[in-house]
Order: structure tokens, then C-alpha cells, then sequence
């Protein structure tokens, strides 16, 4: 039962946020290219966050295409495949996934969610956007300089990075170390942003406890970012350091090329330490985004209250402060001090449990639920399907001991597609169609978007599932062919050949979404301001898309973001700006007195 | 309904494909079934959870579909509910972990009492040693590591005088006696795994790590580097061979020692100018070759690699296969070398000739060929120069003719799969990458290019 | 990673200590009218917040090359190099560049825009001379044979004042903005807050420098 407090005869007083200032853009490339309106630098970073994740979606195929059909396909060979291998995987979780769930959806959704007319440096937010785009143009730039990008695998790590032996050792890793810090000096210009915004610009009666969970999962994860970055910008300028003037951070004395090298005493697993530490957070800086989204689609299109919305705040926060203590279960097996192991299985194992708190509450949101099978909640609940298996096969490799036979196998390439690659982006989608009418003011086709998420959700499971079985077996990641492996199975080959056709079929199905959303901007149907029904307070503005300044005149927000299907209201759902009869009652009876 | 059926289906699918599946766990060939026991704990485990939350989630969405009529239930929470909940996972949490700490707390501690092994990995081959009859090893340093030492061996070393060292992808265990191998890398990162032993561990350049084990079954396993190390990774292979007693023995018997090793005797080019009679009817008197006599050309080859490639001719590993001709034309040649000696002379005769500019025979899209050499390059050199350390012979200045055909013979199989080729393997997998008809010639044409490289011959004839 | 730890430990312990401060007693799902002023910070000025959490950033940063410092310095190579003199004279004039800032702060405060423009002046000039004392520093050090690649002692030692005075440079563009603001005479309350800014900024990397220097001496 919804309660009402009594004390409401409080008067609401003017508006404690001030109303900035706003910038006034006057041509079209103030609108739309120097854009300093968040919503604007959202598409833009959507925009470029997906055209190069396309392309590390065509490397993908190209290297299944190797694995699957070895001496059929010759269109790359060794050096080739370990360069998409590592451009595959940077760019898909920083430059995609990272920029895509920050950039993208937090510029867009935290003004609008937190009830402001923009984040609060706008300058600043414009700045981060076209940093980022440098940096994936230096990406981009690896690939034609002499020796091609670098295929030191995504970690990146010493001294192979940097050691003849391994492509791209020229140019391509300075390059690749030099784009991610200028990402991370961008995203640090943007996350300042999104986390001050939150702290600063919500608007009146928009208390933390009252933040959609879309915006606790995008807060804390630009948190765990800002503070985990730096450690991947230490370990690029010590990398840059040691490929450029030869210092000794992370080179040991080796031979290169039957010749001794200048390097001495340096630490490889040094640098495994500072990834990871950067590393394990990312992780969950793609997955809280997607944490939050999933909520809001679940509790929106079940019209249901997301069950213990406390319970799933504090979840996130304590997934948040615990990923910083787990990162050395990536190196249960580098050579690290093998004590280590005890302390960082049971971190990691703990750390299951507040995950498991988040999947039982999305399940518990469907139970009693109303709901409505829409294409976002098809991809929420497929997320949830996902995510229960990949999360699951996390407790066999955060296990030390039973990590040991399976590190560095496909177990772990497939457990890690399925948690953080499949899963995220499901959510990815179903917050496009969730969010694209908002956006764009159109819907996006229902019955594409069904045949969209039909092949990307089964075509993904019939790829990642069986994987983890060439895992159990023993099949080595990172192998640009098996030849003749005593321990193989003929018939692995063939499971091999029938996993690249279903990702041929996945990549192709991406097709459809794209003509979909290119077609919805004409053709699609007019959405409405509020086509799902929704509380948060995005849907609630006056025009839609929202105009520069998001709202005409700010909310004020009387209730949390899931009164859906409340007792004894009239529409089961009560967007979060509508205050009760009671509290309209109070305030006139004040106004009068 | 749909949704709810294929979510169903996707679970018991899962399930019937996990006790379906042909490929699992390879039958285990050391101490570590403990290991698999945690697999098959953590299996029952998850495997419940999966199937339960995920039938809840279809069935709540049979159950709760849509209705106009209907209004879902307002539950914003249930402590009691979520605190079992939080109870109940971390009971499960709890039993996985702990009995893996265990089975890690017996994985870390080497019982006492273990025969020790080195196995070393290097871009891309493994080498080992065993620590000899005072079973101590000597003091190494990547520092030290030349061609002539490729251990790095301490020269002064007392304890180093008798270790064995195996200058071979293949290394033999005694079976049911507890080993802890160390591990050390002499360039880059990587990593050793016999999946049949369970354990793995990283080499890692500048520290020594370590598993340890007691191999069970009898049989030969093979070693895979599973830590990427550059474009060799996937054909970074090595043996185990798991022997009886009596068979281990006598294979530790026959391994040199350090002091054996580094007393060899170089071979007498006098002496082999007698050896190198019956040779000069084919390979010329030069060693030039002779193209109508498919002899290749073997002056300017390096010594390592003529040795190896000598001795395999006589041991059967190279020349046997019916379908190499020329190799069963050259293989009953080198019986006329009866020893090792015979052998090291040969070659110190053989390194006197001149390194004469070879004919191009072979036509080929050099500018394609140099993109595929840019991985050959990595070991063989970039100037076809040859690296000893890669095992890699020279490439430059040699019979296009002849890398042509051997190439060939890589690519089919027929030179590189024998057994106990240790390094063919390697070649025979890269050579995969040959893939188009016109590979082959487009790559010697771009090794025609590089010409006589910088030779360690003396009286090598440059351009 | 201690170093590192700590200070996320520390952080994390003070965000969950707010978030509980907001929500240990609320019922989200109870609605009512907005009430007093909303539940954000406080009254702090965004700017500051923004620079606070920008501070915390670069903290993290430092925080990490310290470590690495710390794991670094364990293996055997590691030949620390003596610290020249000029050194305790560059901290010295940090020093007082930081209480120049405090002073133009406190004028700030008082609307004394004569010693708002003083203390800027000194904060700023101190700064430019401690950089160029950094340099003169490394000079004396590559004079005497210590270069970047012989040990990396030497490599952190070139690094971190590197890294340090990269971070002062930020500074000095925000105290340009700030002093010809003053400059031009404009009230000062539009200065006040620039003012503000720059000398906890100053502090800061004060702070940074004396831990650092601390290391530099202890190992």
C-alpha cells in the first residue's frame, strides 16, 4: 500500500536547484556538432561507440571463420588473427561497451532521470566526447600504420607486448597505449559530469533513495571507472615508457630474436597486477549499467515494483567497493605468489552473493507481475537468462582450484562473452527500443525487433554455451589453429565449424536492427510522450524528443520510480512527478489557510 | 507462451547437452582428481540454481502475462524472503569454496621428498633439465643464455656439472613418483599445461614458478603453452612422457650432462673432407647442389641445423615417409656417418665452402610473398638470416627449388609429423597458413629477394 | 597495492557512511511532498564537488604509481639514487606558494582584493619556480650519470616529478583564469570562488608532494 505521509501540509518552496544558465547554440553546428546539450553528445557518443564496435563485429567473423573452417578460409594468418583477437576485445569493452552504457545512455538518461535541464559542465562534456572520438580515431589509425595494429592479446601484457614475436610492436601498441589514455582523459572529463550531476543537479524532491536504478548502476559504475582508470593510465605511460626510452618498469632480462636484450630486472606480473586492478572493475563498469537498465525494464513492462529496491542499491554499492578487491583471480596461474589465491577466491566467491541478491529481485519483479512481453522486456528477461549462466560459470573460475584446469581455455572465453559481452548488450538493445521513442519521438518496428531478438538470443546461447565444453576438454584460448592436438576430439573441429556459423548468423541478424533503426526515424510510428506507461520522469517532459533544457519547467518529484500498479489508483502506473490527492488536498487547504 | 516454452526448452536442452556432450574432462593422468572433484561439486551446485531460478522465471512468465483485467501485486519488499534468500546462496557459496581452498592448500604445498625437473619455455619450444645425480640444479641467468649455452648455464657452477640438460620439445617422468616442476622462461610469458595432469602454471622471464604433480598413467601427453606468447603460440608444443621405472632410466641415462655438454668437440673439417666423398656426388664439391639431382644447395646452412637434420635422417624421422622421394633417395646416404663424430666432422668440412649466390627458379608475386613472410620472418629472421635460439634454419640464399618442395612436404604432412620431430611440428602448422594455390612460390619469391644474408660463413661470397 | 587499497578503503568507507546517513531510515516507496532543501550534498558550490571528485581521481592515480613504487622497489635491481639538496628548496617554495594562496583566500574572504591579488601571485610564481627548479634538479641528476633507463629508481624518480608537475601545469591554467579575472577588476565575488579553487588545488598537490618526496628520501 502505498503510504502517504502525513506531514505533508509542508510547503513546497521554490526551487532549491538553481536553474542554470544555459547555453544558447545558434547554427546547426552548434546544435548538432559542437553540441554542448548532453542529449546531443549521447547520440554522438552512441553513434561512434557503435559504428566502431561494428567493426570489431566483422573481426570477430573473420576469426571464426579462421577457427571454424581452418584450411577453408585463408583470409588471415597468425599475425592477423592475434591483432583482431586484441582489437576484437579492446574495442568491444572499452571502446564499445564502456562508452556506449557512460557516454551514451548516461549522458542521455541522467539529466533527464535526475530531473535536470543538463550535466552540470557542459563545456566540459562536450570536450570529453570529442576526446574519446580522437581516441578511437587513433585506434582506427593502428591499423594502416607499418605493421598493423598490435595482437598483444587485450591485456596487453609485458614483455610480449612489446617484444619482437608479437605483431604490431612498431607502431600499433604506441598507438593503441596512447588512445587509451586520451580515453581515459576523456571519460574522466565525462564522469565528472555524470557523477556531479547525480550529486548535485537533482531535482526537488529527487532524493538518492528515489533515483531510478538506471542512475545508480550508471553512478556507481562512473565511480569504480574514475577511480580504476588511472590504473590502466599507470601502466600505459610505464608501458610507453619502457617501449619508448627503453626504462625497466616491466621489462626482465630476455632474450629477443637469439639476442640479449638492454632490459633488465623489470616485472611482468607488475603490470598484470595494475591491469587487473583496472581490469576486474571494468567489468563492472559495463555490467552496473546494465544492472540498472535491466531493473527499469523489468519493473516497467512487468508494471511491477522492482522488488527490495533497497537491497538491490546497497547490492550495487557493495558489488562496487568489492571489485576493487578482487582483481588477482586473473592471475591465479601468472605466477604471482600462489597464497594469494586463498585471499582472492574467497573476495571473488564473495562477491557472488549481492550478485545473486540482484538476479533473485529481478526474478521476484516478474512474480505476480502484469506482464507485457514488448520487445525491451524479451531482451530484459534474455538478459536475465544469460546472465544467470555466465554469472554462474564466474563461480568455476573464481574458485582457484577449479580455475586451474580451465584458465586460459575457451571455458573462459565463453564464460566472459556470456557475462559481459552477451549480456550487456542485450541490455543495449532492449534499452534502444526501450528508450528510441523517447529519442527519436518514433517507435522501432515491433516485428524486426522480434526477429532481432530471437536470433541474437538463441544464435548467442547456440555459440557460448557449447564453448565451455571445448573448455572442459582443454582447448587453449588464443590459438590461431589446433593442428594435430593429441588430447582434441575429432568432433570438437565440427563444434568448432558449427559455433562460427551460428555467430555468422548473429552478425548478419545485426543487420536487421540497424535497418530498423535507420527506417524507424521516417517510418516508424508516432510514440507518443509516454509509450510504455513509465514513472521516471524522462517520460514526463513536455515535448518529445526533449528540447534543449529537457523540461519547460523543472518537476518536482513526490514518489519513487516504481509506482506501478499502486492500490486504488486509477492507472497502474503514477509517474513520479504526479503528487496524490492527499498531497494536492494538503497543499490547497495550505494555500487557502 | 512462446518465450516462456523457449526459455524451458534452453534449460532442459542445457542439461541434456551437459550429460550428452562428447567433449569433457580428458581422462586424468596424475594425482589431481581432487580438482575434478571441486568441477563436479561446483557443477551440482550451479547446475541446481540455473534450473531452478530459470524454470521460476518461465513459469512466472506463463503465470503473469499480460491481462487488462489484472493489476500485479505492490511488493516493494520482503525482508524475510531476501534475507533467506542472501542465507541460502551464501550456504552455497560457502560449500564450494571452502573444500577449494583445501584441494589449493594441497596444490600449493610440495610434498617432501619430490624429484625435481626445470622445464624452460622459449619463443616457441620448450627445453628441460633435470637437476642430475647430486640432484641440485645450478645457478642460471637469463643473462648468461647464448647460442652455445642456450641454458644460461653458470659455468663454475659445481652443482651445475651434472645436470642433464635436454635440448628437446620432450621430456620423460618416472610414473607415480611426485615431481614439482619448476618453470622458467627465457624471453617472454608463458604458460605450462598438460590438460591430462589438471595443473598449469606461467613462466615467467625473471622469476621461477612452479606445479607439482604425480603423474599416474603411463603414455605420452602433449604440453600446450597457454599464455600467448606472439604468432608461435599455437605451435608451442612438447611431450610428457610418462615411462616405468625401467624405461625412465634408461632415457635419463642417455641425456648429456652440463659437463658433457660443454666439453663437446668441435668437429674436424680435415676428418670430414673423406665423409664428404660420397656427399659430393650430389650436394657438388662446393656443396653448391645440383638441381637435376634435387640436392640442395648446403653450403652457408648453419651447423646446428645440419646436425639435426643429419641425425634425423639417420634415425628415420626424416626420409621415411613413402612419399617424401628425395628424402628416401638422401636417408641410407648418411648411414656411410657412423657417429656423432663422423657427423660434427662432415659439418666442419661442409662450413669451409663458399656461400655462392644460388640461380632463381621459382617466379612468384614477391610483394604477396613478403606479407606471408612477415610471419615466417619472426622466427627465421626477417633477412631469412636464420636464429638459432628460434630453431629456425636460414632461409635467404638457398635453393628456391628446395623450400619450395619442403614447404610442400610441410604442408601435406610429409616432413614435420613424424613423432619424434621436435621441431617439425611447428613448421608443419605454420605452414597451414600457406592457404592459396600460388602461396608457396609467392613467398620464395620474396625469400629470393633477400639473397645471401649476412652468413656466419667465413669465406661467404656477398653480392 | 597497500597504498592503493587504503586510500579506496578509506574512500569507500566515507561514500557507503553518507550513502547510509541518506538511506538507512527512508522508505523509498512512502511518497511525500519535497521537503526543505533537496538531499544532494549540501550547499556546496558544484564546482567545488566537481573539483573534490576530480582530486579524488588524481589521488587514485598517484595512489597507483606509489604502489608500483612499492612492488618495484622489492626486486633486486633496485639502486635508489641520492636526492639533491635543491630538492628541500623546491619544497620550501611550494610551500610558500601554498601560503600565498591561503592568503589570497583569506583576503578573498574579507573582499580585500589587493591581497587576493598578491597571494596569486605568489602562489603563481612559486609554482613556476619549483617547476623550474624540478628541472634544474633532473639536470644535476643526468650531469652526475643518473639517466632514466640505468635503474628504475632513477625511471620513478623522473617519472613521478614529471608526472607532478604535469598536474601543477593544470593548476596554472586555472590560476591564469583567476588572476587576469582579478586583474580586470571584477567584483570579487566572482573571483572568490576561482580563488578558492586554486589554493585547495595548491594544497593538494602540496600534499602529493610531500608524500612523494617523503618516498623519494625513505627508500
Amino acid at each position: 500500500m502505498a503510504q502517504v505521509a502525513h506531514d505533508a501540509s509542508a510547503q513546497v518552496g521554490p526551487l532549491e536547484v538553481e536553474d542554470v544558465e544555459l547555453y544558447h547554440p545558434k547554427t546547426f553546428i552548434g546544435k548538432y556538432i559542437w553540441s554542448q546539450d548532453a542529449k546531443v553528445i549521447a547520440i554522438q557518443y552512441a553513434i561512434t561507440a557503435i559504428a566502431i564496435g561494428l567493426v570489431a563485429l566483422v573481426l570477430s567473423v573473420i576469426m571464426r571463420l579462421q577457427l571454424g573452417f581452418p584450411n577453408t578460409f585463408s583470409l588471415i594468418d597468425p599475425s592477423n588473427y592475434l591483432q583482431f583477437v586484441t582489437m576484437h576485445g579492446m574495442i568491444m569493452v572499452i571502446y564499445l561497451l564502456t562508452a556506449l552504457f557512460l557516454g551514451g545512455f548516461g549522458n542521455y538518461l541522467i539529466p533527464l532521470m535526475c530531473g535536470a535541464r543538463d550535466m552540470v559542465f557542459p563545456y566540459v562534456n562536450m570536450i570529453s566526447y570529442w576526446v574519446y572520438l580522437a581516441a578511437v580515431l587513433l585506434l582506427v589509425a593502428s591499423f594502416f600504420v607499418p605493421g598493423g595494429p598490435t595482437g598483444a592479446g587485450w591485456t596487453l601484457y609485458p614483455p610480449q607486448a612489446i617484444s619482437p614475436g608479437t605483431p604490431g610492436i612498431d607502431g600499433g601498441i604506441i598507438l593503441m597505449l596512447v588512445s587509451l589514455a586520451l580515453f581515459i582523459v576523456g571519460f574522466t572529463m565525462g564522469g565528472l559530469n555524470y557523477v556531479v550531476t547525480v550529486l548535485q543537479a537533482r531535482t526537488r524532491g529527487m532524493t538518492l533513495m528515489r533515483l531510478p536504478l538506471t542512475v545508480w548502476g550508471i553512478f556507481m559504475a562512473t565511480v569504480l571507472a574514475l577511480l580504476a582508470f588511472p590504473a590502466l593510465l599507470v601502466s600505459a605511460i610505464m608501458m610507453l615508457l619502457d617501449r619508448l626510452l627503453g626504462t625497466s618498469f616491466f621489462m626482465p632480462a630476455m632474450i629477443s630474436m637469439g639476442e640479449q636484450t638492454a632490459y633488465d630486472g623489470g616485472s611482468p606480473v607488475l603490470f598484470q597486477h595494475l591491469f587487473w586492478f583496472f581490469g576486474h572493475p571494468e567489468v563492472y563498469i559495463v555490467a552496473l549499467p546494465a544492472f540498472g537498465i535491466v531493473s527499469d525494464l523489468l519493473s516497467t513492462h512487468a508494471r511491477k515494483n522492482i522488488f527490495g529496491y533497497r537491497m538491490m542499491v546497497w547490492a550495487i554499492v557493495a558489488i562496487g567497493a568489492l571489485s576493487f578487491i578482487v582483481w588477482a583471480h586473473h592471475m591465479y596461474v601468472s605466477g604471482m605468489n600462489p597464497y594469494f589465491g586463498f585471499f582472492f577466491a574467497t573476495t571473488t566467491l564473495i562477491i557472488a552473493v549481492p550478485t545473486a541478491i540482484k538476479v533473485y529481485n529481478w526474478v521476484l519483479t516478474l512474480w505476480r507481475g502484469n506482464i507485457r512481453l514488448n520487445v525491451p522486456m524479451l531482451f530484459a528477461i534474455g538478459f536475465v537468462f544469460t546472465f544467470i549462466n555466465g554469472g554462474l560459470t564466474g563461480l568455476f573460475l573464481g574458485n582457484v582450484t577449479v580455475d586451474l584446469p580451465l584458465s586460459d581455455t575457451y571455458f573462459v572465453v565463453a564464460h566472459f562473452h556470456m557475462v559481459m559481452a552477451v549480456s550487456p548488450i542485450l541490455v543495449v538493445f532492449g534499452a534502444i527500443y526501450h528508450w528510441y521513442p523517447k529519442i527519436t519521438g518514433k517507435m522501432l518496428d515491433d516485428g524486426l525487433g522480434k526477429v532481432h531478438f530471437w536470433i541474437t538470443f538463441l544464435g548467442t546461447y547456440a555459440i557460448y554455451y557449447p564453448m565451455h565444453y571445448l573448455g572442459f576438454e582443454g582447448l587453449p584460448r588464443r590459438y590461431y589453429a589446433y593442428g594435430e592436438t593429441a588430447f582434441m576430439s575429432e568432433s570438437a573441429q565440427d563444434l568448432n565449424a558449427a559455433i562460427t556459423i551460428a555467430a555468422i548468423i548473429v552478425a548478419f541478424a545485426q543487420l536487421v536492427f540497424l535497418y530498423n533503426l535507420i527506417r524507424s526515424l521516417t517510418k516508424g510510428k508516432d510514440a507518443g510522450h509516454n509509450p510504455w506507461e513509465a514513472t521516471t520522469l524522462e517520460w514526463q517532459t513536455t515535448h518529445t524528443p526533449p528540447r534543449h533544457g529537457n523540461f519547460d519547467e523543472l518537476p518536482s518529484v513526490y514518489r519513487w520510480a516504481y509506482d506501478y500498479s499502486v492500490p486504488g489508483a486509477e492507472h497502474d502506473f503514477i509517474p513520479q512527478n504526479v503528487p496524490s490527492e492527499e498531497l494536492v488536498a494538503a497543499r490547497s487547504e495550505h494555500q487557502e489557510a | 507462451m512462446i518465450f516462456a516454452l523457449a526459455l524451458i526448452l534452453l534449460v532442459i536442452g542445457s542439461v541434456l547437452f551437459h550429460f550428452w556432450s562428447p567433449w569433457y574432462l580428458t581422462p586424468l593422468a596424475s594425482n589431481w582428481g581432487m580438482i575434478d572433484d571441486t568441477i563436479n561439486l561446483t557443477f551440482w551446485v550451479t547446475g541446481f540454481v540455473f534450473v531452478v531460478v530459470n524454470l521460476f522465471m518461465a513459469f512466472c512468465v506463463i503465470k503473469f502475462r499480460y491481462k487488462k483485467t489484472r493489476r500485479a501485486e505492490y511488493e516493494p519488499e520482503n525482508k524475510k524472503l531476501e534475507w533467506w534468500l542472501t542465507g541460502l546462496t551464501s550456504v552455497g557459496v560457502a560449500a564450494m569454496l571452502a573444500p577449494g581452498l583445501f584441494v589449493w592448500a594441497e596444490i600449493v604445498t610440495v610434498p617432501e621428498g619430490a624429484d625435481e625437473i626445470e622445464a624452460i619455455g622459449q619463443s616457441w619450444h620448450w627445453s628441460y633439465r633435470l637437476p642430475g645425480d647430486d640432484g641440485k640444479f645450478g645457478n642460471v641467468h637469463s643473462r648468461l643464455v647464448t647460442d652455445d649455452n642456450p641454458f644460461g648455464m653458470e659455468p663454475d657452477d659445481p652443482n651445475g656439472q651434472d645436470d642433464r640438460l635436454i635440448e628437446s620439445n620432450e621430456v620423460h617422468l618416472p610414473v607415480d613418483r611426485p615431481v614439482k616442476i619448476n618453470l622458467r622462461s627465457k624471453d617472454v610469458l608463458h604458460n605450462f599445461t598438460v590438460t591430462q595432469f589438471r595443473v598449469k602454471m606461467d613462466l615467467v622471464p625473471g622469476l621461477v614458478t612452479y606445479i607439482w604433480l604425480t603423474p599416474t598413467k603411463i603414455g605420452e601427453y602433449e604440453v600446450l603453452c597457454e599464455e600467448l606468447c606472439g604468432i608461435g603460440h599455437f605451435a608451442m608444443r612438447g611431450w610428457v612422457v610418462v615411462d616405468a621405472q625401467d624405461d625412465y632410466d634408461a632415457w635419463y641415462a642417455r641425456q648429456p650432462t652440463y659437463a658433457q655438454f660443454a666439453a663437446r668437440e668441435p668437429g674436424n673439417a680435415q676428418a670430414g673432407q673423406a665423409q664428404y666423398a660420397i656427399c659430393s656426388a650430389c650436394h657438388g664439391p662446393q656443396g653448391q647442389g645440383n638441381r637435376v639431382l634435387n640436392a640442395p644447395k648446403i653450403a652457408g646452412q648453419e651447423t646446428w641445423y645440419l646436425r639435426r637434420q643429419l641425425k634425423y635422417y639417420k634415425s628415420g624421422v626424416r626420409g621415411a615417409h613413402p612419399d617424401d622421394t628425395f628424402g628416401r633417395q638422401m636417408a641410407p646416404m648418411v648411414t656411410t656417418l657412423v657417429d656423432d663424430q663422423a657427423i660434427e666432422n662432415v659439418i666442419a668440412y661442409i662450413r669451409t665452402f663458399p656461400d655462392l649466390p644460388v640461380e632463381t627458379t621459382i617466379a612468384g608475386d614477391a610483394d604477396r610473398g613478403r606479407n606471408i613472410y612477415t610471419t615466417c620472418g619472426a622466427c627465421h629472421g626477417f633477412a631469412g638470416q636464420g636464429i638459432k635460439a628460434l630453431n629456425a634454419p636460414r632461409t635467404a640464399g638457398m635453393h628456391d627449388w628446395y623450400l619450395a618442395t619442403q614447404l610442400h612436404n610441410f604442408k601435406k604432412g610429409i616432413r614435420g609429423r613424424h613423432r619424434d620431430d621436435m621441431y617439425g611440428p611447428q613448421m608443419a602448422d605454420m605452414a597451414a597458413i600457406l592457404k592459396y594455390d600460388d602461396a608457396v612460390n609467392d613467398v620464395v619469391a620474396y625469400i629470393n629477394t633477400l639473397g645471401p644474408s649476412a652468413s656466419t660463413t667465413d669465406i661467404g661470397a656477398e653480392e | 597495492m597497500t597504498p592503493t587499497l587504503i586510500f579506496l578503503g578509506l574512500l569507500m568507507a566515507t561514500v557507503v557512511w553518507w550513502l547510509v546517513r541518506q538511506s538507512v531510515n527512508v522508505k523509498p516507496w512512502v511518497a511525500s511532498a519535497p521537503s526543505g532543501a533537496h538531499q544532494g550534498v549540501g550547499q556546496l558550490a558544484t564546482i567545488k564537488v566537481g573539483l573534490g571528485v576530480f582530486l579524488a581521481v588524481a589521488t587514485s592515480l598517484f595512489a597507483l604509481f606509489v604502489s608500483a613504487y612499492a612492488i618495484r622497489m622489492e626486486l633486486s635491481d633496485w639502486r635508489p639514487l641520492p636526492e639533491p639538496n635543491l630538492l628541500w628548496v623546491n619544497t620550501g617554495i611550494l610551500f610558500v606558494g601554498s601560503v600565498g594562496l591561503q592568503w589570497a583566500w583569506r583576503a578573498a574572504s574579507r573582499e580585500q582584493l589587493r591581497g587576493v591579488k598578491q597571494g596569486l601571485v605568489v602562489g603563481g610564481v612559486c609554482a613556476i619556480a619549483f617547476v623550474i627548479g624540478q628541472l634544474i634538479a633532473w639536470r644535476q641528476l643526468n650531469a652526475a650519470g643518473y639517466f632514466i633507463t640505468s635503474n628504475p629508481a632513477n625511471a620513478f624518480f623522473y617519472l613521478l616529478t614529471s608526472l607532478h608537475a604535469v598536474h601543477l601545469f593544470g593548476g596554472l591554467v586555472a590560476w591564469f583564469k583567476t588572476i587576469t579575472r582579478a586583474w580586470a577588476g571584477s567584483e570579487i565575488s566572482s573571483v572568490r570562488l576561482g580563488v578558492e579553487l586554486c589554493a585547495v588545488y595548491w594544497h593538494f598537490l602540496l600534499v602529493v608532494w610531500l608524500i612523494l618526496f617523503g618516498l623519494l628520501l625513505s627508500t
